[in-house]
């Protein structure tokens, strides 16, 4: 499928389908597009954008998009909103406040709903962002929350941006009590209120500084005009280029190896394997090529010969 | 004053039918008009598509309002125009065709609707941003208030929230707020001595229902509060300037399509909520007409309607008495509930930093309230008479007629007024119209300007209603309006379970949760049902797609096929169906994705609703099916079927 972006509806409809047949192929397919199969790393930039409800995260992801369409680069977007807890259903609304032409063809964006996982990403989420990654230059994924939902996209993301609104105490308190990773890039939108949004800017940098850390880069920006766009841009793109990329996407596909064997077995399964630690160690003795499914099958197995899971999958 | 909202297709037509309603006694003009010359885009745009001439006259540029006044002595005429976004450009268009009658711009009398907030809560017809929005009105009220001063530059509607769904609180609550955050723009680009003045010229338009009691007593309690803000938030001390002045629209929302002959009654008692006690009358009453629910009123309709108030003007005592509610202890108690209520929910709009800030709020307010008062009429609890009680009847002689009781406008408007745009550009001065423009577009982005001089050389020059518009959109930028749907409360009750049961059965055959893209079309920004459709879907547990209104039949071909969705609903009350839904269906067949069944809500007559069934439509829905549980099971079915799920 290498850059048939027509081909990526379908492919979304598989990855998220939970019928055995479906399971099977999507499992080939992963298989087809890992980087044993393809011989490097899928070569799309993969973006988690995340941050409060209300904040601007779809106005700024429509100003990136135009960024990025503007230098020929196509763009998928993965859209992640809670589904209630109630009902299991859920409303996606956003791909409206993302601003694009319906008939180009070389953005695409998909609304998931997260299921059971509060503030976190949809199961499918991490398996579509693997397969988009392969034809599509930029592959964003987008999260609500602060806390949580960084944490999971972290997992994924080559580059994490959070996005906050000027004052946004929360994050400040998260961020010092370490409640949430720090982010590789922030984002303060609203830069309109001026000196609040400055003086936010200037309170994160203080926060970075005491904790160490001096690689995430704070951008301010204000829409409408779109100030600041190109700054981040510039931001996200440096990030990528300091990143070993093959490192970090080894470590997020066994952390959705696990990630998708506990969500099969759960506590049981996990105490099988030694714990998460243990699981994690020996994740990390396997082969660097490997795909997810494939590291899935490792792990069950050696849950198995533990006496702790299943031999297989239900229904595969 | 009566008058009847009336206009249709083009200026031409839509100048016979006002000369025809004023020779029958009308003693005013209120003049509708299409969604396209609502929101800004000319009659060859894009989303003008199918709804030229349809739900009001199409306006273009002064060409077309000379036509439209003809013969009609604007000195002595009260014109209410009902607009808002592109307001400051039809006032310009107005006061121009004036003086090109030798009639001067202080001499004119009437009203424009021009309140943008209700419009992001309910109606839909927003152009710009709320911020540039705000200031727009801002401009428009501090030039009338020194050169039109005769003029109306605002009316606050609540009748729009009401609609929304809002309570009698809600609807206080939130139309006073929306007057603090006029009032308070305009306090900044007038002079200070003259707040009198412009307080005394803001009215509202608010609605009335059928519970008539409790909405006579709601306008009292808004002329409380009224007072009391302008007395101590502006220091306005003229009683003149403090009266609480409305005029009213009585309530659509109530009306039925099953035994339509019914809603006459409706109205009647509607129309005695705003007149009985003479402290709180109504300025001026619209009535809209019984069959309101089935589509655009024919000249005979708005006759009938015009008909009630003559007869409760002329013909009762009501006009002989004071105010008969004085000293009643129940209106007292009742004035003063819904006072403190909404004094409560002010102050919290007020937290929020004021009612452009707290649209979010408010909006998701309303689909809940909307949301509460449905599954009241689902579960019987609020009798609709003929709707879920006493719903037998006899054949009624009156939808019987062939048109099936509509007037039906003529699709060659809209190729008619394309030509005839074409033909204005093509023997204007281009050169004077470019001028225009760019000085436009210089006091667009200069806020310190006011914008209705250059309005005014604009419409003089010959500039259109989209190039007027779309120099305003590049300056301010554009804007999707919360849909409020996110934040709405998600219930689960009894008659949820079996629903969410049989949700859960075919999801778990699909491999994937039901996914269903709700979608509005075009201009109409009539999104209320819409909104509850996709509520109630996703407390049956479907996974929903809403983008709120105004989607081309491309977007929503490209939605559908890039979520991947496995059913399509799409709702459109402007009329415009006919023109739209095959457009939409050609374009999803377009994007590969055409055997993704579709079904249709909206007020669409059943000769109309044959000819979409016959172009691949799956089902036509229309006012007459307010069970929302049983479109649900239909919807599920439909994917059932469609996927080859066995029942």
């Amino acid at each position: 499928m290498a850059r048939d972006l027509s081909a990526a509806p379908a492919v979304l409809n598989l990855v998220e389908s939970r019928t055995a047949h479906a399971r099977e192929q999507a499992a080939e397919l992963l298989a087809a597009v890992s980087p044993s199969a393809l011989g490097r790393e899928a070569g799309a930039h993969i973006v988690g954008l995340t941050g409060p409800p209300g904040v601007g995260k779809s106005s700024l992801l429509s100003r990136l998009a135009a960024g990025w369409r503007a230098r020929e680069q196509s763009v998928a977007v993965l859209a992640v909103d809670p589904s209630s807890r109630r009902s299991g259903g859920a409303l996606l609304g956003d791909r409206a406040r993302i601003e694009h032409d319906p008939r180009d063809r070389s953005v695409f964006i998909r609304s998931m709903a997260a299921g059971d996982r509060l503030g976190g990403l949809a199961p499918a989420t991490r398996a579509a962002a693997g397969v988009l990654a392969v034809a599509f230059d930029v592959v964003v994924i987008e999260t609500v929350g602060v806390g949580q939902s960084e944490t999971e996209v972290a997992d994924v993301a080559d580059t994490v941006a959070v996005v906050v609104q000027p004052g946004a105490g929360d994050v400040l308190q998260f961020l010092k009590a370490g409640i949430m990773e720090v982010p590789d890039v922030l984002v303060v939108t609203k830069a309109d209120l001026g000196r609040v949004a400055q003086r936010t800017a200037a309170d994160l940098h203080a926060a970075l500084r005491s904790l160490g850390s001096d690689s995430t880069v704070v951008v301010v920006s204000s829409l409408p005009p779109g100030s600041g766009i190109d700054e981040l841009l510039a931001a996200l793109e440096a990030h990528r280029e300091g990143l070993d990329l093959g490192r970090r996407r080894l470590g997020a596909r066994r952390a959705h190896a696990l990630a998708d064997f506990v969500t099969e077995y759960g506590e049981h399964g996990l105490r099988a394997l030694g714990g998460r630690r243990e699981a994690q160690r020996w994740l990390g003795a396997q082969d660097a090529g490997s795909d997810v499914p494939a590291l899935v099958r490792a792990l069950e197995q050696r849950a198995d010969r533990a006496g702790g899971a299943p031999a297989s999958r239900p229904g595969s | 004053m009566m008058r009847t909202y009336a206009g249709h297709s083009d200026a031409k037509r839509s100048n016979e039918l006002y000369r025809r309603n004023l020779a029958k006694g009308q003693t005013g003009l209120s003049i509708a008009f299409d969604l396209p010359t609502q929101t800004g885009y000319d009659p060859d745009h894009e989303l003008a598509r199918g709804e030229v001439g349809k739900v009001g006259v199409s306006i273009a540029h002064r060409g077309d309002m000379t036509t439209l006044l003809h013969d009609i002595p604007l000195d002595q005429m009260n014109t209410s125009m009902t607009i808002n976004a592109t307001a400051a450009w039809l006032l310009s268009l107005y006061i121009v065709a004036a003086q090109d009658e030798g009639i001067a711009e202080s001499e004119l009398q009437g009203t424009t609707q021009n309140d943008i907030l209700k419009e992001y809560l309910s109606r839909g017809t927003y152009a710009f941003p709320p911020g540039p929005s705000m200031r727009l009105i801002a401009d428009t009220i501090a030039y009338t208030v020194t050169h039109v001063p005769k003029w109306n530059p605002i009316n606050i509607c609540s009748y729009h929230l009401q609609e929304a769904g809002a309570t009698p609180v809600q609807e206080i609550a939130f139309s006073m707020s929306n007057a603090i955050a006029v009032l308070d723009s305009v306090r900044e680009r007038v002079d200070p001595s003259l707040m009198g003045e412009v307080f005394g010229r803001i009215s509202f338009f608010v609605n009335a229902g059928v519970r008539f009691v409790e909405e006579h007593a709601k306008l009292r309690a808004m002329g409380e509060l009224w007072e009391e803000l302008g007395r101590e938030r502006y220091g306005v001390e003229d009683p003149k300037h403090l009266r609480f002045r409305y005029g009213v629209q009585v309530n659509s929302l109530g009306l039925t399509e099953a035994q339509p002959e019914n809603n006459v009654y409706r109205i009647t008692l509607e129309a005695l909520a705003v007149t009985l006690g003479r402290n709180a009358r109504a300025r001026a009453v619209q009535l809209p007409a019984w069959n309101e629910a089935l589509g655009l009123p024919r000249p005979w309709d708005q006759q009938w309607s015009l008909r009630l108030q003559q007869i409760l003007a002329y013909e009762t005592d009501l006009l002989e008495y004071g105010d008969i509610f004085e000293g009643s202890k129940v209106m007292d108690g009742l004035v003063s509930e819904l006072v403190a209520g909404a004094r409560e929910e002010m102050e919290r709009v007020r937290e929020l930093g004021g009612a452009v800030e707290a649209v979010d709020y408010m909006k998701s307010g309303l689909v809940e309230s909307h949301r509460e008062r449905w599954r009241r009429i689902e579960s019987g609890e609020m009798v609709v008479v003929g709707m879920n009680r006493f719903d037998s009847t006899e054949p009624s002689p009156l939808t019987a007629d062939a048109d099936g009781g509509i007037l039906v406008v003529d699709p060659e408007v809209e190729r008619e007024r394309r030509a005839a745009l074409d033909e204005w550009r093509a023997t204007r001065d281009q050169a004077a119209v470019d001028a225009a423009l760019a000085e436009l577009a210089r006091v667009a982005r200069d806020p310190d300007e006011n914008i209705m001089p250059a309005s005014i050389a604009a419409a003089r020059a010959g500039v259109t209603t989209g190039e007027w518009s779309q120099t305003l959109r590049d300056a301010f930028g554009e804007y999707r309006a919360p849909t409020g749907v996110g934040e709405a409360a998600a219930v689960s009750g009894e008659d949820l379970i079996e629903l969410h049961e049989e949700v859960e059965r075919v999801s778990e055959a699909l491999g994937r949760r039901i996914k269903f893209l709700v979608g509005k079309p075009g201009l109409d920004g009539h999104s209320n049902g819409a909104e509850q459709i996709a509520v109630r879907a996703r407390d049956a547990g479907m996974d929903v797609v809403y983008e709120g209104i105004r989607l081309t039949p491309s977007q929503i071909a490209t939605s559908a096929a890039q979520e991947g969705v496995h059913v399509i609903g799409l709702s459109i009350l402007s009329g415009s169906h006919a023109e739209l839904i095959p457009a939409v269906l050609e374009a999803l067949r377009e994007a590969g994705v055409g055997d993704i069944p579709v079904v249709v809500g909206g007020i669409i007559p059943e000769s109309d609703a044959i000819a979409l069934r016959e172009a691949g439509v799956a089902a036509v829905y229309t006012p007459k099916d307010w069970d929302l549980n049983r479109m649900m099971r239909d919807i599920i079915s439909l994917v059932a079927v469609r996927h080859s799920v066995p029942a």
